[in-house]
């Protein structure tokens, strides 16, 4: 009796407002359009894409009709077939990193292999990977660390290297401090962001303690010639003006099985990664028989990225 | 007599040693059957390969005396050269292969072998994936580098590389209307 009641007063509130030629939904999303037309100061955002839910509130219809206008968006921009893949984490997979110490020689292929494989802005170039160059005779110390060696050539004598990337953190403090939820560790250990849900308040930066992840102050300086189309929702997707990017062990390529850009290019095979969970991988050797440590292990930050001594 | 205590007694400790045997953790994994593994072809200079095109025993005869070639002058050899030679890898009578310290021959597309004699720490590491390049899938497929793919046999050091563009400072950023502030 109560539902017919309250049907009857859904219907007659519809008729109503189609009785003034504007129905509730239309007028509110127009309202809302020119609202975001008005707080971003540009006419680019649309009314779904200022309507759209955090990424990990989305239902499986909702995350389609995201991923078709994404990939419509990205074909009016740079004119190729972009796709955003949108593969969850493996069952029974905890990523992993090894790096070796002993071997890195600083040559930086990893760091430009990197920018190319996930569409970063050229530029200014944004670099995920941060490659030190440290004194032997101080180690680990990272007062003596220095970002913009450039020699003809590299290793140079009395130095050794230390790449920094994202450590993807057990216990991430930018997960944390994000005020809006926008980025978060995901089930195989990868922290992601939802580029359309990061409000680039930079709080996650300030409270990374390895300058991990990086803002994009102006809109991405991606050349079309240069855009890689196999990327992920989560990962590589040319990303707006505005928002906060990272590491994200290439979520496109290791959720598929493929090593990392990073591990593909090193040529000194310094670079391991594998699972965690699988007693038989790479990464749990190193673990087990090598000398391994965390970076600023002190921080409590857990780092699932570990380096090593191969020697 | 005393031979059939002994017996006994072997067979007591062979009882005993058999539980503890099996509750031993099992072996450190040895994730590829070492005949499995598969490499690249060898990166021989160009023209050189097969050696017997010169070495067929007939143009030139076989002279196992250590001595200064005239030949094969690019090859500076840098891998301890006072206790070393060719003919210690290389075999004298069988000139497309390599042989071991034991005179058992090995192919060149086998040749970790011969450098696992001497650095066995680093064969281990590699045959686990640990000590050199590997790419291809995580979870699957890999595809290896022989030893000889990254050192010169003739002179192992890794050759040092011009580093790629360092990151752009700060200060050096530049502005644009429109663009990166």
């Amino acid at each position: 009796m109560t539902d017919s009641k309250h049907t009857f007063h859904l219907d007659s509130n519809q008729q109503a407002s189609s009785g003034c030629g504007l129905d509730r939904r239309d007028f509110l999303g127009a309202g809302v359009a020119a609202v975001a037309t008005a707080l971003t100061g540009c006419g680019t955002l649309s009314k779904e894409e200022f309507l759209q839910h955090n990424f990990q509130e989305l239902t499986k219809e909702e995350v389609l009709s995201v991923i078709a206008r994404l990939e419509k968006e990205y074909k009016a921009k740079y004119g190729k077939d972009v796709k955003v893949g949108t593969t969850p984490a493996m069952p029974g997979v905890i990523f992993g990193y090894a790096l070796d110490l002993s071997r890195c020689i600083g040559c930086r292929r990893c760091v430009h292999a990197c920018v190319k494989e996930n569409n970063q802005s050229r530029s200014p170039e944004v670099q995920w990977i941060r490659v030190l160059q440290l004194d032997k005779e101080e180690g680990v110390n990272l007062q003596h660390a220095d970002q913009y060696y450039n020699p003809a050539e590299v290793p140079e004598e009395g130095h050794f290297y230390m790449p920094v990337q994202c450590q993807q953190c057990k216990k991430p403090p930018c997960v944390k401090v994000c005020p809006v939820g926008a980025t978060w560790r995901e089930k195989d250990g990868i922290t992601v962001v939802d580029y359309n849900w990061c409000i680039g308040c930079r709080y996650c930066m300030a409270a990374c303690p390895y300058g991990a992840r990086h803002f994009n102050w102006g809109e991405p300086n991606l050349p079309p010639d240069q855009v890689n189309t196999d990327t992920h929702y989560l990962g590589n997707r040319p990303r707006p003006k505005g928002v906060v990017e990272k590491c994200t062990f290439c979520v496109q390529r290791t959720r598929k099985g493929l090593y990392p850009a990073c591990v593909e290019i090193c040529p000194t095979g310094s670079r391991k990664f594998g699972n965690l969970l699988d007693k038989t991988s790479e990464i749990r050797y190193v673990l087990e028989n090598k000398r391994v440590f965390k970076l600023k292990e002190e921080l409590n930050t857990q780092p699932n990225f570990f380096y090593f001594y191969g020697v | 007599m005393t031979a059939r205590l002994f017996r006994t007694a072997g067979l007591a400790l062979l009882l005993l040693a058999l539980p503890a045997g099996a509750k031993e953790p099992p072996k450190k994994a040895e994730p590829v059957a070492q005949e499995g593994i598969e490499v690249p072809k060898p990166p021989f200079s160009d023209g050189i390969f097969p050696c017997t095109g010169c070495h067929d025993g007939k143009q030139l005869k076989v002279d196992t005396k250590r001595r200064e070639l005239a030949m094969h002058s690019e090859i500076e050899l840098k891998h301890g050269p006072e206790s070393r030679w060719c003919l210690d890898c290389h075999d004298a009578n069988s000139r497309d292969s390599l042989h071991l310290a034991s005179g058992e021959k090995v192919e060149f597309t086998a040749s970790y072998k011969l450098c696992g004699q001497c650095h066995g720490d680093k064969f281990r590491d590699w045959r686990v994936g640990i000590h050199g390049k590997r790419t291809g899938s995580w979870n699957g497929q890999k595809q290896y580098l022989l030893c000889v793919n990254c050192h010169n046999p003739h002179s192992p050091r890794f050759a040092a590389l011009k580093p790629m563009p360092p990151p752009t400072r700060p200060e050096a950023i530049q502005t644009k209307k429109g663009g990166a502030r």
